[in-house]
């Protein structure tokens, strides 16, 4: 008896190997592989990669703004610096990520072998790296990167250097990406889910990442068009963008918008649906109206596209334009608030306990909740016309993407790192990470809300006398937030490394199938026999 | 294990996609490069497009082998129907931004420019569709609806028909009616492109009409031209199911490669209808 299971597990071993054996080693591994879990890695160390680099434009943007006056930059390069963080921060690093998480995750929550297009699994990251050495290498032209800010507005984009054209070209090729990445999410959770997985018996990640990739093929269409009309007014004599032709400027706002809005939900819902897997296992309890989340994880989606002039409400649009989108903008918070609620609802009477995925899920509602609730006060026209382009717009935008999504991002890697590198993390390591991203951010991002309130404008390197106090503590967190980030980097290659050995379910509480189902790390090939849900 | 094998297919590891990734690269860096005075720029552009064709034969080939080869079973069959109806989708939102400019500009931005507060800047702007708007001195004369965009309506249209019928040959088993069906399409998507080559030369030479003739001329041609260019690459992928119809290919019960093309040509169909009656005769 003993030697048979003996010889099953030398089997098994065997067997197991012959799966590693079918790829290629090194390099090339990395280049040709067309495994979710690679792919997966992959997505995650691009994303931390720009995510430092964007960081480093970030302490640029900081660094000059310690004090009044002009300190080492050009206000030329201020402008490069605000605009290449944000693009580099969306496209680079919250997006890939998230598509990191998909790319692990997905497949083994639905109980599905691989991705359902493999191959173009590969290609839809391998076409981020040309993107982002286009986008870097913009700032080594002549007349230097794009400096028109992330939102690339017309007529600034229209009259730039060539860094433009390398920062459009970078957006195309970002956006294919993630147009062929969205296609192979919604096809994979519509048709690889293992036998008796209905919809409404999916994980809420998956639930969350389904809306969020309908998203994206609705709308990284759009700023494909919005960027090639801004290409063809630069270089071939179109006039979309130019009143003398018949043109409007505003109009590029009306389509970057269309495409920007519901971009800002595709950053935030799979954040959503990582903090709702992670809740729920620490609370040891089943997650609070998941019919409910799903349904407002919808609605968001569906609003998101018809609240785009909230960002234009100083353009002059007509007062009815004005109340509509404030309207429809303000409604946003009822399946917000559903959201919120069905979190500390789960949490109620449940048997809590505080590791670092947890710490980062509560943290993400309550800082998140505060951007949540300076977005409403900005949805009301009369007080965003006062607001508009002040760093009160600054504070809510990075307490909703750095709270929001990277803090879920965070509590995301720690809460399966133990599944996918089969070792614990160091919860020490995880803890300081957590007080120190938490206190230094606030330092960070909550005097910007007294900055802009008081009237200080964003994107300028200098600023009056009476704001110094601010920026200058503002600066100190932006330092210890950066440096904060560097015990994450420790955390994951300690990881990686080794330390104590994950069992296939080291959550209590957790029961979707990657925990109940697999071992950790889960054999390079999971689930090619489809678990059956009951 | 055979039998989920069976259910399941997962490529092996694929050299093609870091080529299609480097042609990106190099179109991009070298469109930049030509658009910005570097004119060597284009040879860049080129090399980068030919390692994209050379990529897409190459992946489209293992495609096609592993298809004929029989490992695509009904759910692998399914996954590329839910692909390919997304990635039309993703299509039909990018010329919604082009048709969104157009709405935009015939209905918002030319007529506040001959409003009230503007006829102090251009006095004399009439601001009537089509128009060049007020700034561009030089005139032009709007491309008319009945004469060439009218044949190539129903250019299309048979051909969207002549499709259907391969189809039927397909489905049928008459190889005959599939390949002269896809041949027929074939050459109508050329003659198609022909006459909207000399459409463009027509306009250029004779109407004035140009990219740079303002809000029309932009929205014109913008909209033409990538259904054009939407239509160049239907055919061609007309022409490679035409050429492996020829060689024997596909089946009248496993035949995705023909539909998905036949679904893209009808997408295309649809654009064309909606840029005869908003772009040239309205």
């Amino acid at each position: 008896m003993e030697a048979a299971s003996h010889a099953k597990a030398t089997h098994d071993h065997a067997h197991s190997h012959d799966d590693h054996a079918h790829h290629p080693s090194g390099l090339m591994r990395w280049v040709t592989t067309t495994n979710h879990k690679d792919i997966g890695t992959l997505y995650l160390f691009f994303s931390m990669t720009m995510f430092f680099i964007g960081g480093l434009l970030a302490f640029g943007i900081r660094a000059e703004l310690f004090q009044p006056g002009l300190q080492y930059w050009e206000p030329e390069f201020f402008n490069e610096l605000t605009t290449m963080h944000g693009l580099i921060m969306v496209f680079g690093a919250i997006m890939p990520a998230f598509v990191g998480f998909a790319n692990w995750q997905i497949p083994l929550m639905i109980g599905a072998p691989d991705m359902a297009f493999a191959r173009m699994n590969n290609w839809s990251f391998w076409l981020l790296p040309p993107a982002a050495i286009l986008l870097v290498a913009s700032f080594f032209v002549p007349g230097g990167a794009p400096a028109a800010g992330w939102t690339i507005y017309a007529p600034l984009s229209t009259q730039m250097g060539p860094g433009m054209d390398l920062g459009i070209f970078a957006l195309h090729i970002m956006g294919a990406s993630s147009i062929m990445g969205s296609i192979n999410i919604v096809t994979t959770i519509l048709n690889m889910r293992a036998p008796g997985m209905t919809l409404m018996k999916m994980p809420l990640f998956v639930w969350t990442w389904l809306i969020t990739a309908y998203l994206l093929i609705a709308v990284m269409p759009v700023l494909a068009g919005a960027i090639t009309m801004v290409l063809t007014d630069r270089h071939f004599g179109t006039n979309f963008f130019n009143a003398a032709g018949g043109g409007d400027p505003v109009m590029f706002q009306h389509i970057f918008w269309f495409f920007g809005h519901p971009e800002v939900y595709i950053m935030i819902l799979p954040a959503f649906g990582i903090v709702s897997q992670v809740i729920p296992t620490f609370a040891r309890k089943p997650l609070f109206g998941y019919a409910s989340m799903v349904y407002a994880t919808s609605s968001i989606a569906i609003l998101s596209f018809i609240v785009w002039a909230h960002h234009m409400f100083t353009t002059g649009m007509p007062a009815a334009g004005q109340l509509f989108f404030m309207f429809a903008t303000m409604l946003i918070a009822v399946p917000t608030g559903v959201k919120v609620f069905n979190w500390i609802a789960t949490m109620w009477k449940g048997s809590m306990t505080f590791e670092t995925p947890m710490l980062f899920a509560i943290g993400f509602i309550f800082v998140f909740s505060m951007g949540g609730f300076t977005g409403l006060i900005l949805a009301i026209t009369p007080v965003d016309i006062q607001l508009q382009d002040t760093y009160y717009v600054v504070a809510h935008f990075h307490y909703v993407l750095v709270a929001g999504s990277l803090y879920a991002i965070f509590s995301g890697a720690y809460f399966w790192l133990p599944k996918w590198t089969g070792h614990m993390y160091s919860e020490t390591l995880g803890k300081w990470h957590f007080w120190l991203s938490l206190i230094f951010f606030n330092v960070t991002f909550f005097p910007m809300h007294f900055l802009g309130l008081a009237g200080m404008p964003r994107r300028i390197p200098d600023y009056a006398l009476q704001f110094a106090d601010f920026n200058m503590l503002a600066t100190i967190g932006a330092l210890g937030f950066g440096l904060s980030q560097l015990l994450f980097v420790a955390a994951v290659i300690k990881c990686i490394r080794g330390g104590e050995k994950a069992p296939a379910n080291p959550w209590e509480g957790a029961d979707t199938l990657e925990w109940t189902h697999l071992p950790s790390p889960p054999p390079y090939h999971s689930f090619e026999t489809p678990p059956v849900v009951k | 294990m055979l039998n989920q094998s069976a259910r399941y297919f997962v490529p092996d590891p694929s050299h093609w996609p870091i080529f299609g990734s480097v042609a990106l690269l190099s179109m991009a860096s070298g469109a930049a490069l030509w658009m910005n005075e570097a004119s060597w720029g284009k040879f860049v552009l080129i090399a980068g497009v030919c390692i994209l064709f050379f990529m897409m034969f190459g992946w489209f080939g293992t495609v096609a082998r592993e298809s004929e080869g029989g490992k695509y079973n009904s759910q692998v069959d399914l996954g590329f129907r839910w692909g390919m109806s997304w990635f039309i989708f993703s299509e039909v939102m990018f010329f919604a931004a082009f048709f969104g400019a157009l709405f935009y500009m015939r209905v918002l931005s030319v007529p506040w420019l001959g409003d009230l507060e503007h006829k102090l800047l251009w006095p004399d702007f009439n601001a009537q569709w089509p128009t060049a708007g007020p700034g561009v001195a030089e005139k032009f004369t709007p491309m008319g609806a009945w004469g060439i965009p009218a044949l190539n309506t129903f250019l299309l249209l048979s051909s969207g028909v002549t499709v259907t019928i391969a189809h039927w040959g397909l489905l049928k088993n008459n190889r005959k009616q599939l390949i002269l069906g896809l041949a027929a399409t074939v050459a109508l998507g050329i003659t198609f492109l022909c006459f909207q080559a000399y459409e463009y030369s027509h306009a250029y030479s004779e109407l004035n009409l140009k990219l740079s003739s303002g809000a029309y001329g932009a929205t014109f041609f913008m909209l033409t031209g990538f259904h054009g260019f939407h239509v160049t690459i239907g055919t061609l992928m007309l022409t490679v199911i035409l050429a492996r119809s020829i060689a024997g290919h596909f089946t009248a019960e496993h035949h995705f490669g023909f539909e998905g093309v036949a679904w893209y040509w009808h997408f295309v169909d649809v654009v064309w209808l909606l840029l005869f009656i908003l772009v040239y005769w309205l």
